[in-house]
């Protein structure tokens, strides 16, 4: 259990430096070949954040709002409550507001920049369906997400994704209107040895299969991510109620039921402790996916 | 001159790493407190619930008059409780007697029915697993303390100043995990 929460963190820390070198090498790169890598690189992370940092203060808000979640007083969900306030406990956080979806299909999320700000979303169904060993597995699930600051880390991989976008999409309109200042670069700052010319070469064609290619790479580091801190959260959970069966058995119930969340779509999907949307198998699929593989996590839960 | 003040340096050193381990471990035992107040104030909700549950039970078995004292007297004494020891003790007591008195309930189908009860009972549920993660939350903290307190060098400083160790909170095995059951 110790292990696999360090593990977790560690491997996420590490998808987010290589992320950050991405950024680094294509500003490099956009030097390079328009010499604007640092104005560049400033104005994509001004223009990422700012479009970003909106959705980052109203994410519950608005989260809550798209999935037609209402809040709900102790008096009506005293089971409920009782559960979120224990993990709260067991956390050592202040209690999250506790919001519920009216829908049969089984599955919840948490969302909120802070502790302070934290929401925890049950569909109604999963209330329904779980016994108290698997809420408490979800509920602290959940409650990890909040713990570990899953929101912040998800709005700065939404900002990273945003500025190699940018980066890359500035790049390629340099190649298509600003030819002239391409081929200057043997002459420019980045290379004025002998020889600069074909290093040059290299560098724009470098550049240009990056340009294509890193919006799609980033894409595919933010899911790693994603997926990491799924497995993260699911490690610190059963950290919070030390028995890990809870949580598995309350995995397997959810991914067994076959109804879909009708409130869900492809914009809220990744927040859901299961993807409500069902759409895996596939090894590219897989690459593509904000969750891991219920099996997986399964397995990751049973060795604790 | 240049030895004064390499001596002067170390010397320096030392006190500030000295203040930084005291600080810490004041930190931490005021963590272990905070933990605790956690749990008290989960052991008196449960307090508070025990009469009402009480008096619901009283209205259809009136006779189970044994139950009843059984579950007063171990919460009086659980109130009393002075000492983490003793205190872990009594709730096992407790938690034992209103083992019991749900397994009593059990006999009377009306009462099973009653939505006051069955109110009571997830409070009480619910209480009990709140007992149960305060108690983890407090038993962490006393380790990161107690451990703080053994490891070098920290251990010279807590022991100048007479930082004592705290007493884990313990409950028996089979009532901790488990929440009251109605069902034996």
């Amino acid at each position: 259990m110790y292990e696999q929460i360090a593990s977790n963190k560690r491997r996420s820390f590490f998808l987010i430096l290589f992320f950050l070198g991405l950024i680094f090498l294509l500003a490099w790169l956009f030097e390079q070949l328009a010499g604007m890598g640092t104005e560049g690189l400033i104005a994509a992370f001004i223009i990422a954040f700012a479009m970003t940092i909106g959705s980052y203060y109203a994410s519950d808000k608005i989260v809550l709002a798209m999935s037609k979640a209402r809040p709900v007083e102790k008096k009506d969900y005293p089971y409920l409550y009782n559960v979120v306030e224990g993990l709260a406990i067991a956390a050592g956080l202040p209690k999250p507001r506790c919001y519920v979806i009216d829908d049969s299909a089984p599955n919840a999320f948490a969302t909120g920049r802070n502790p302070k700000n934290s929401v925890i979303v049950v569909t109604t169904g999963l209330l329904e369906k779980m016994n108290r060993v698997e809420l408490e597995g979800v509920i602290a699930h959940e409650m990890s997400h909040i713990k570990n600051y899953d929101v912040l880390v998800q709005t700065l991989t939404v900002v990273m994704v945003g500025v190699v976008a940018l980066l890359s999409d500035w790049m390629l309109r340099t190649f298509w209107w600003g030819g002239g200042r391409v081929r200057k670069v043997g002459r420019g700052r980045g290379g004025s040895k002998a020889g600069g010319s074909s290093a040059g070469a290299i560098i724009v064609v470098v550049g240009l299969i990056l340009a294509i290619l890193s919006p799609l790479i980033a894409q595919l580091i933010r899911f790693a991510v994603s997926r990491r801190r799924e497995f993260l959260a699911d490690a610190s959970g059963a950290m919070l109620t030390r028995y890990p069966p809870g949580l598995a058995s309350a995995l397997r119930k959810i991914a067994a039921d076959r109804e879909p969340l009708e409130v869900a779509n492809k914009a809220t999907a990744h927040l859901y402790i299961v993807n409500p949307l069902k759409d895996m198998g596939g090894a590219v699929n897989k690459l593509f996916s904000t969750h891991p593989p219920i099996e997986e996590r399964i397995a990751a839960l049973e060795r604790m | 001159m240049g030895g004064m003040l390499v001596l002067l340096v170390i010397i320096g050193v030392v006190v500030v790493a000295a203040i930084g381990i005291y600080n810490g471990l004041i930190v931490l035992r005021n963590r272990c407190e905070n933990a605790w107040s956690q749990v008290d104030v989960q052991l008196r909700r449960r307090y508070d619930l025990i009469p009402n549950l009480i008096e619901t039970v009283k209205g259809y078995a009136r006779h189970e008059r044994e139950v009843f004292e059984k579950v007063t007297q171990a919460r009086a004494q659980a109130i009393n409780a002075s000492t983490v020891k003793e205190q872990a003790q009594a709730e096992n007591m407790l938690t034992g007697a209103l083992k019991t008195l749900f397994a009593v309930a059990e006999n009377y189908p009306d009462l099973k029915a009653n939505q006051n009860f069955l109110l009571l009972q997830e409070e009480l549920a619910g209480t009990e697993s709140k007992i149960a993660y305060a108690r983890q939350f407090y038993n962490d903290m006393v380790m990161k303390y107690n451990q703080k307190q053994q490891v070098f060098p920290a251990n010279i400083i807590a022991n100048m100043f007479r930082f004592k160790e705290r007493d884990y909170f313990e409950i028996e095995e089979a009532a901790a995990r488990e929440p009251v059951k109605v069902a034996f």
